[in-house]
């Protein structure tokens, strides 16, 4: 986004950009979701401690301070976990959101443009796949083909982009009736150019927007199925895992299910207002 | 309005053939069989029981069994629960699952809807910012974590209510209230959108302008027209309300179909695995029908002839 901000001035870019700047709950959110992103990536090495290093002097202690958010019940530094536990949250959540926004960029704009029979069966195909309780399939997934992180974020991915095919497709709808399309048709550009060339850049808008909002749901199924045990698996953690092992123990040891839920929820809560800002911000519409 | 549903219902069959089929073939793909993880039986008897349950027979032939088998409603002996078939625990445990989940349902549409209209009506004010931000609250905080912290206060510190089991009224609160949250955020959300968007329509301007009381206006009209989202989000909120009574009757104990589904899951249960997910694809596409059966009474525009 910052090099489209490069564009001469007054472009909708900058006006988006501006009016974003002037939403403060989106700015706050950024701002902090920043600072849980850094933690995340760099805190686990600079904490001193190892992901699974056993303190066999504070098994299961309350936060204190050489651990800041306590132990847990091996007596691992529980401040390492819920920061490594971040790192697999968030990128799953990117890495499947990615591919939702592949699959569903690709489908909607071919959907929408090239129209007539195809589209209805694309859309058709959306149809039927929107009813279905496609958790339950990431299940079986997960459950038959071993819990592997990779066909995790696939999988994820694989289920999210229902969504971003419907706005594309009505966006390109709009879209192929402009008079920029109909000059490149006119000139006899290939239908792939066109759609690569004119349909997705000017789709970026509502993809973005969706992007964001899509994020903090893939990391609540991720956090679902790591909760019922079914997802990230030992050595590895995420915050799903630590909150399922924190409200097993919560009555004894309340910090084990607070640090993991907290991170969780703020995460979740500032991925929501950004993508609620950017949405006010790309679509003035309303406002 | 009969051949529309009709039509419906007939579409309505590829899809779950398509869902079976998916399970299906997911499944027996699968590495690993029901009876891995047993001691070591002889090999006389590990063929013995493929026999029994016909697991020596090609892919198709199995696949071509099994969909004659449920056109009967018969979906096999479950793999794990040796004296029960997979029909049976659905029965069992579907009249559960249900009031939890229709509970949570009527729970999420009173309350969300009711929300939702205060805080359109109330535009910019603290109830509306009240509202909105308890709705976020309740779309960012899963269920996961709400269940056991409502679980640790009301049922451990206070020792208000029960914190596991079913059966009373008692046994249901906080396991409804869990479930509902999401969807009363939701459909709170949902509901302040389409109310504003409908506070401004001509014909409530035309309600007004003929005098109606603002009252009249808000109950005859308005609350009409911004109900329709909402009745469109229900086929969603139904899968959702599924999907998370997964989690909920795992964390309450409640002896309901999710709680089947999860430990079927991690036991390979094959058939009742597949039992489950077919039943519940099922109920959600004629869920859907009804939905938009049901549609044209409340939006005329909308005809099914």
């Amino acid at each position: 986004m910052t090099d489209l901000t490069l564009a001469p001035p007054r472009s909708p870019w900058r006006d988006a950009t501006t009016r974003l700047a002037r939403n403060r709950a989106a700015v706050v959110s950024a701002i902090i979701l920043g600072l849980i992103t850094l933690a995340c990536v760099f805190g686990p090495m600079l904490s001193g401690y190892e992901l699974d290093a056993i303190d066999w002097e504070k098994i299961q202690t309350p936060p204190d301070s050489d651990h800041w958010f306590g132990t847990d019940g091996n007596g691992r530094d529980l401040l390492v976990r819920v920061l490594t536990g971040g790192r697999i949250s968030l990128a799953l959540g990117i890495a499947a959101t990615m591919v939702a926004v592949l699959i569903g960029v690709t489908w909607g704009a071919l959907a929408g443009y090239l129209g007539g029979a195809i589209d209805a069966l694309l859309m058709r195909v959306v149809d039927v796949l929107y009813a279905l309780p496609f958790m339950f399939f990431v299940i079986l997934l997960m459950v038959f083909f071993g819990r592997d992180p990779i066909l995790m974020f696939v999988a994820l991915g694989a289920v999210s982009w229902l969504d971003m095919a419907r706005i594309v497709r009505g966006q390109t709808l709009s879209l192929k009736r402009q008079d920029f399309v109909r000059a490149a048709q006119a000139m006899g550009a290939p239908t792939s150019q066109i759609v690569r060339r004119h349909i997705v850049p000017n789709l970026m808008g509502p993809v973005v927007v969706f992007a964001t909002l899509t994020v903090p749901q893939v990391i609540l199924f991720e956090s679902f199925l790591s909760f019922l045990g079914l997802g990230v698996q030992e050595p590895m953690t995420s915050w799903g895992v630590l909150i399922s092992e924190g409200s097993q123990t919560m009555q004894a040891s309340p910090w084990m299910l607070l640090f993991p839920a907290v991170f969780l929820a703020t995460t979740l809560f500032c991925l929501n207002f950004i993508g609620d800002g950017l949405r006010d911000a790309l679509d003035p519409r309303d406002h | 309005m009969f051949s529309y549903a009709a039509r419906r219902l007939a579409s309505a069959v590829p899809t779950i053939l398509v869902v079976i089929t998916i399970a299906f073939f997911m499944i027996r793909l699968a590495p690993g069989g029901p009876f891995d993880q047993e001691r070591q039986v002889p090999p006389e008897v590990a063929a013995n029981l493929e026999r029994a349950y016909h697991l020596d027979e090609p892919l198709t032939a199995q696949f071509v069994r099994y969909l004659g088998n449920i056109l009967t409603g018969d979906f096999g002996p479950s793999f794990r629960y040796r004296d029960f078939g997979v029909s049976e625990l659905l029965a069992d445990g579907f009249p559960i699952s249900m009031q939890l989940g229709a509970s949570a349902m009527v729970l999420a549409v009173a309350i969300g809807f009711a929300a939702g209209s205060l805080a359109a009506l109330r535009r910019n004010t603290f109830s509306d910012m009240a509202v909105m931000g308890a709705a976020m609250t309740g779309i960012a905080v899963p269920n996961f974590v709400v269940a056991p912290i409502m679980t640790l206060v009301l049922g451990v510190w206070f020792a208000l209510l029960p914190v596991g089991g079913w059966g009373g009224i008692n046994h249901a609160i906080l396991p409804v209230l869990a479930l509902a949250l999401p969807q009363i955020a939701t459909i709170a959300r949902l509901t302040r959108g389409s109310m504003l968007e409908v506070l401004r329509a001509d014909f409530i301007r035309t309600a007004r302008a003929k005098g109606l009381s603002e009252r009249a206006t808000i109950t005859g009209h308005a609350m009409r027209a911004a109900a329709l989202p909402v009745l469109s989000y229900l086929g969603p909120a139904t899968a959702g309300i599924i999907t998370g009574s997964v989690v909920i009757e795992q964390i309450f104990g409640i002896p309901g179909i999710g709680r089947y589904f999860v430990q079927g899951a991690l036991n390979r249960d094959y058939t009742l695995v597949m039992g489950v997910v077919i039943f519940y694809a099922v109920l959600i596409i004629l869920l859907n029908l009804i939905v938009d059966l049901l549609y044209p009474l409340f939006d005329p525009r909308v005809r099914h002839d």
